[in-house]
């Protein structure tokens, strides 16, 4: 009997091995090769090859030379994010209590951009929002744009298409929560005397908090990344920090830098990560 | 909510405690970068191209593989385009692939093969001439048998001849060539007629796009502060850098782009913009509204160039073909549908029985008058493309 316990125990193990090879080879390596490239002497070239100089300076560097970028794409992120969230609680909410028969057809509806690329629904964002094109001419119709006001190459029309694109990320956990609530703890609630908005903060919300906490992060840690958005949407002074790495590392030909400053972004969303995580009581999530 | 430090009593791997081994393998990591481990560095990329030949199989295998950029070259599935008159008269099969959309990138995709002397599968390979002068320093490209392609000597056009980076083609054959000026819809604005202009008009304000290839776009500006783009030195390039974020910082500059500035164009998101002179022609047929201008600080001059990577195993095919290419009437063939400038010589002539609309088209067939204003950027030091590309993107947002 001993001996099966055994057995079973380290078949457990067995299991792990295909994963964490895959994640040692890909994740780990890499990572390291990373940290090892951000420690590079700076005044390396494809030409003379790159030597190790422990050279954290490139940290200091990168985060003088590129706070506003990161410090924007981390603001941006988090728009996006709040965006979604006021947006995506209120869909999957509909979907989850209100949506009888359609519910299944709405949670296609949602997941249904995903069948086109990324890249083609953004550049069709820049149809939507163009100078000459329905919504600027309406909004400077009603005088909130001004007559030559625009939105492409704004702030706005940048964090629009992030909350856009993150969207179905936050709706589809945010769903999978608010779908599980049990409609008695509600009817509960209300022979209780709490009024529905009562009802909501005390039952509800609590109970979706899951779903918020992965939506957010779902949301939140891609955005901060994307550089597609500032790209396409956005003008040079609504650069993101995803295409400053970009084009230091295949056009600058920056390596350290670029990894020095990729090192940076993925400490500090992890900090943020951690914190977030902690401070919303929902560590049994990760 | 927090789980006891025993992890939840859930058979011993709680998700704590992974989260913790995780944290121990990072940290193992980290401590093994403190250590010196043999992938550190990373050896210089510069080779020896008399060390990194193939033997050439060219005589008994008939085959030739090329990697070009898309929408340039005639359709080759029709049996008459020029690529299939090729294989007909050599019985030489070529293996055609567009896979070259970014010189960066493409750089990117090839750097570690060709920086240790391997095979990258590919007889020939089509970039931008500061691309291919970076290649050929880094020893990446073979020099081309002089005598096997007589039509290019006879043939190119003057203004490619002699260029600081190969001035005796030894390693590149021009594929096509074309100029970097000034593109404005005539529906929506008067004409622009300098750069100078295109940077200050206050009515273009958020309405201009100018080019994400450094190059190019720095090339005017360095006219723009009065220096030369052919032979610039640092203090010029840094008062033109400095020119170009007072320009980005008024907002007179709505983006910085590659092709996609034409469909800004024709949809009035932008009125003028820095523009390539193939694009522009090509939009003309959608939109005679469309112009392209010489601006009065002339024009870039730029080609993209045939070259033979390392360890090539069809290099005899390979130069079959650049000699093909420079058959005047097969330039004409050609020129006839990628609109963009034709190296070579007696083409123009040629052109006359091809499409007879199209020989007096000067971003064709450019006049000497159109030649006598272009301008090259000088080749740069590897030092020099990390720290000026470094500049230019923290600029424009690339």
């Amino acid at each position: 009997m001993s001996e099966t316990v055994r057995k079973r125990g380290s078949t457990g193990y067995f299991l792990l091995i295909p994963g964490v090879l895959w994640l040692a080879l890909f994740f780990v390596v890499p990572l390291y090769s990373l940290v090892a490239t951000s420690l590079f002497d700076p005044s390396g070239s494809d030409l003379n090859g790159y030597e190790m100089t422990y050279h954290w300076a490139n940290y200091w560097d990168a985060l003088q030379s590129y706070w506003q970028p990161l410090v924007r794409s981390l603001a941006y992120g988090a728009l996006a994010t709040l965006f979604c969230l006021l947006l995506g609680y209120v869909l999957a909410y509909a979907i989850a209590f209100k949506a009888g028969r359609w519910k299944n057809l709405m949670l296609v509806l949602v997941i249904a951009p995903f069948f086109t690329s990324f890249l083609v629904r953004t550049l069709s964002w820049k149809l939507l929002l163009a100078d000459d094109g329905f919504i600027v001419n309406t909004l400077q119709f009603v005088h909130i744009l001004g007559s030559d006001g625009r939105l492409l190459a704004t702030p706005v029309a940048v964090i629009a298409g992030l909350t856009y694109n993150f969207l179905p990320f936050m709706v589809l956990p945010l769903y999978a929560s608010i779908d599980k609530i049990d409609g008695r703890l509600i009817e509960a609630s209300s022979d209780l005397y709490a009024n529905p908005f009562v009802g909501f903060f005390k039952v509800t919300w609590p109970l979706s908090l899951p779903g918020v906490v992965s939506g957010t992060l779902l949301t939140f840690i891609p955005a901060v990344g994307d550089y597609i958005n500032a790209q396409l949407l956005g003008s040079p002074n609504q650069r993101m920090i995803g295409s400053v790495i970009q084009s230091l590392f295949t056009d600058a030909n920056d390596y350290p830098a670029a990894a020095a400053l990729s090192v940076i972004l993925m400490v500090l969303i992890v900090g943020m990560v951690l914190f977030y995580v902690r401070r919303a009581g929902t560590e049994d999530l990760l | 909510m927090v789980q006891g430090p025993t992890g939840g009593g859930r058979g011993g791997l709680s998700r704590r405690g992974l989260l913790k081994a995780g944290g121990g393998v990072a940290f193992a990591g980290v401590s093994l970068a403190a250590l010196n481990l043999p992938f550190f560095g990373v050896d210089p990329r510069k080779v020896n191209p008399a060390d990194c030949r193939a033997t050439d199989v060219s005589a008994s295998q008939k085959k030739l593989i090329i990697s070009n950029w898309p929408a340039y070259i005639d359709p080759i599935k029709k049996p008459t385009s020029t690529l299939r008159v090729f294989e007909d008269q050599t019985g030489i099969s070529v293996d055609y692939t567009d896979d070259v959309n970014d010189n960066n990138e493409f750089y990117a995709k090839v750097k570690n093969q060709l920086g240790s002397c391997q095979t990258i599968n590919r007889d020939m390979i089509v970039l931008t001439d500061w691309m291919a002068a970076r290649m050929i320093s880094l020893g990446w490209i073979q020099p081309l048998d002089k005598g096997s392609v007589p039509n290019l000597h006879a043939n190119l056009i003057k203004p490619l001849q002699g260029r600081q980076w190969d001035p005796d083609l030894t390693f590149h054959a021009p594929w096509q060539s074309g100029l970097t000026g000034i593109a404005y819809n005539a529906a929506k604005t008067g004409e622009v007629k300098s750069f100078e202009e295109l940077l200050t008009r206050p009515e273009l304000n958020g309405k201009i796009s100018l080019l994400s290839e450094m190059r190019d776009t720095m090339g005017f500006m360095l006219k723009v502060v009065g220096a030369n783009p052919s032979d610039f030195t640092d203090d010029d390039w840094a008062n033109a850098i400095d020119r170009l974020r007072e320009v980005v910082a008024s907002g007179q500059v709505r983006a910085f782009t590659g092709n996609e500035y034409i469909q800004d164009l024709a949809a009035g998101n932008i009125v003028a913009c820095e523009a390539w002179s193939g694009d522009v022609i090509q939009a003309q047929f959608d939109n005679p509204d469309i112009k392209f201008i010489a601006p009065e600080e002339g024009l870039s001059l730029w080609s993209d160039n045939m070259l033979v990577p390392n360890l090539a195993e069809h290099q005899a095919n390979a130069e079959k073909w650049i000699d093909y290419y420079y058959d005047p009437e097969n330039a004409a063939k050609l020129a006839a549908w990628v609109n963009y400038i034709c190296p070579v010589n007696g083409a123009k002539e040629a052109m006359e029985k091809v499409d007879p609309s199209l020989v007096d088209n000067v971003l064709i067939f450019p006049d000497d008058e159109t030649l006598a204003v272009t301008f090259d950027f000088m080749p740069l030091s590897e030092k020099q493309i990390t720290a000026y590309q470094g500049e230019f993107d923290d600029v424009t947002g690339g």
